[in-house]
């Protein structure tokens, strides 16, 4: 590996978990929703800057071309994000529906007000 | 002493019905004395809102369209806060006849959700292909679930007691068909009692069911998708009665 790859592998790490930080820092994303950005930014630091790690760990799961072990851990971890940005979907759209119908709610209470007191303060 | 009929609500869920709105209102309140009709305006673009209001129908107003099981929710949440004991569910668009409204309402006296089920032969409806096989299996696992026989369990002209309006106000499914199919299991897994009564059913006044095969299959995959996770969702409870004074 030469030692241009090294570098440019660290940078993007680095990077990577620079955007997240700094977006948590903003509270322009929150850390639940950071958690999973957070566990690949680092791992692609470790394996950026000890490469060695990744040839350990395909052994280790009997992956005889680590390359694919990226390969499966990003997709894996893609995966598991949209899982939560689809159920954190589902919550958000449950609470629109009763907040939209307490609002209606409400409003049938208001104009009910409004007219009693339109009746008893001429 | 209050008869049924003053302690029912009559819900009307309405998405663009301008047209019809107003005549059904109409005609709910002629031929049912004493009973209170709430529109649902599920995020009409037309003057669905003001059709029904001249009618004499107290109006919701959804700020968006949130499908027939957010409008109904929206009905048994009313019921629930202003003491009504039944809730009756009647299209906007002139389908249900409010006539039949009085026959599910008696039933209510030994149920707790009462079907007003289209005349098993009488009548134009029918139904053929994938859409009839959907209804044929729908009946089937639906009959066993609510321990009933039940024919026609996506129709919409259906009563509840004050046991299923409590659980409804809180459980009542939005998803597409869980309105009629869901709501069904829910109902039967927290041991509310259901029968079916036959009620006689017009036909739409604008519109008619898709007949397209492609339709018609899509419609079938939904509705066993419908009934399938209904069936492994976590039963819930009918939420205790509140004590007013």
């Amino acid at each position: 590996m030469s030692v241009a790859s090294y570098v440019f592998g660290v940078l993007s790490a680095l990077l990577t978990l620079g955007v997240v930080i700094e977006m948590l820092r903003r509270r322009r994303l929150r850390e639940r929703h950071a958690v999973w950005w957070l566990v690949a930014g680092t791992l692609a630091l470790i394996i950026g800057i000890f490469p060695s790690t990744l040839v350990w760990a395909a052994n280790l799961v009997g992956v005889v071309v680590p390359l694919n072990l990226v390969f499966f851990v990003s997709v894996a971890v893609l995966f598991l994000v949209c899982i939560q940005h689809s159920s954190e979907l589902t919550a958000l759209e449950a609470k629109t529906q009763t907040l939209a119908e307490t609002s209606a709610l409400q409003e049938m209470r208001i104009a009910a007000l409004e007219a009693e007191l339109k009746r008893t303060k001429p | 002493m209050p008869t049924s009929l003053e302690k029912t609500l009559i819900v009307m869920p309405a998405f663009n019905e301008e047209e019809s709105v107003r005549s059904v209102v109409l005609e709910v309140y002629s031929k049912l004395p004493g009973v209170t009709c709430l529109v649902v305006d599920d995020g009409s673009h037309d003057s669905t809102a003001e059709e029904a209001a001249e009618a004499g129908a107290i109006v919701a107003k959804l700020p968006f369209n949130l499908g027939v099981g957010g409008a109904m929710r929206v009905g048994f949440r009313f019921a629930l806060n202003h003491g009504f004991d039944n809730v009756v569910q009647v299209d906007a668009d002139g389908q249900h006849d409010p006539g039949g409204v009085i026959s599910l309402v008696q039933a209510l006296e030994s149920a707790d959700l009462v079907l007003g089920a289209r005349f098993a032969g009488e009548g134009d409806y029918t139904v053929k292909g994938p859409r009839r096989w959907a209804m044929v299996v729908l009946s089937k696992f639906l009959s066993r679930t609510a321990r009933t026989p039940l024919t026609d369990t996506t129709s919409g002209f259906r009563a509840s007691g004050p046991r299923a309006v409590r659980l409804f106000a809180e459980h009542y499914p939005a998803e597409y068909l869980g309105d009629t199919i869901e709501s069904l299991v829910i109902a039967a897994r927290a041991r509310c009692v259901i029968v079916q009564i036959p009620v006689a059913m017009r036909p739409r006044a604008g519109g008619v069911p898709s007949h397209h095969p492609l339709k018609a299959a899509a419609y079938l995959g939904r509705a066993c998708m419908a009934l399938v996770f209904a069936l492994v969702r976590p039963p819930v409870a009918v939420p205790e009665a509140r004590i007013t004074a």
